[in-house]
């Protein structure tokens, strides 16, 4: 399978299991930039745009490989989320990745020690998404 | 001797004359969008209109997503139109929320800076400090330059995506090292 140039296909290169990462931003410029760049690493990608609407998908759909998600969002923040996860039988062995247009060491701190398995700065970049690659679940 | 040679010479630039003509025109239209593309893409480098972030996502345009960099610049556009016209009745809002102004700039300039819409960012980050500052001149006027850069840019790419589905194929083909 040949793989688009500059980035690693080591999504979903496996015939029985694609992975599949749910990714949330109210922004729907992210979302597309996000899904665009997991998909052109082979990942099969959901979109929402809350958390709320986040959970209800994981609450029907167990197959989530990886959850991406935006800090600010409104009603409920990224960092919201990774707690519910994280503290959810069913939920805490998927791994959240946070991502945020602010670089700020206190909230990243907060949210690695919540449990994130890593913290975006955006813009988004495929170079960011492929070290992600070895955390899949 | 002279004139043998004279003619043989006018003969030869006919024919090469009538090459150009019958087979080369279409290519010669094409390199000349292909210039004014380059161009108008170098104009938005240089001025700052534009930063590396677009550069990535031309880079991640390919054979199944040919149109995505215009996708995502439409969707921008529709969602930076809209909190310009929520920042809007914001600042003519009495008494002025500056907590709501700023966040409905911060979302903007978010926004702008998925598309490295760079000029915009800048302006946005000038407008943050001012509400920080609860300075309403200094809020009228950021927003005045983000209104601007707002129209420059939707104009610029306008062109940009014109000029690229004109040049068509063949340059999307070059693009992408087939």
């Amino acid at each position: 399978m040949s793989s688009p140039r500059g980035t690693k296909a080591c999504g979903g290169v496996a015939a029985d299991r694609q992975i599949h990462v749910l990714a949330v931003d109210d922004s729907s410029v992210d979302r597309a930039v996000i899904a665009r760049i997991l998909r052109s690493s082979k990942y099969r990608v959901t979109t929402v745009d809350s958390g709320k609407k986040a959970l209800e998908l994981l609450g029907l759909e167990p197959n989530v490989n990886m959850i991406i998600t935006d800090y600010w969002m409104p009603e409920m923040t990224g960092y919201e989320l990774l707690k519910i996860v994280k503290e959810s039988s069913e939920l805490r062995e998927i791994p959240v990745v946070i991502m945020s247009s602010e670089n700020v060491p206190n909230r990243i701190n907060r949210c690695l020690e919540e449990g994130a398995e890593d913290f975006l700065l955006k813009p988004v970049r495929p170079s960011d998404v492929s070290r992600l690659c070895n955390r899949m679940r | 001797m002279a004139l043998a040679s004279h003619r043989h010479i006018s003969s030869c630039l006919c024919s090469i004359h009538s090459s150009l003509c019958y087979s080369t025109r279409p290519e010669m239209e094409r390199s000349s969008l292909q210039r004014q593309l380059a161009n108008l893409k170098k104009s938005l480098f240089d001025q700052g209109n534009l930063d590396e972030q677009f550069d990535q996502l031309e880079e991640l345009q390919d054979d199944a997503s040919p149109n995505f960099v215009e996708e995502v610049v439409t969707l921008f556009f529709r969602d930076s139109s809209r909190l310009v016209a929520n920042i809007e009745q914001a600042i003519e809002k009495s008494p002025r929320d500056y907590g709501s102004l700023d966040a409905l700039v911060h979302q903007l300039k978010d926004s702008a800076s998925s598309i490295g819409a760079a000029k915009m960012m800048k302006e946005c980050t000038v407008f943050r400090e001012y509400c920080d500052k609860r300075n309403l001149e200094g809020c009228l006027r950021s927003f005045q330059k983000v209104k601007k850069e707002h129209s420059t840019l939707r104009l610029k790419l306008e062109n940009y995506f014109q000029l690229l589905r004109q040049v068509g194929p063949a340059e999307k083909a070059t693009r992408s090292g087939n």
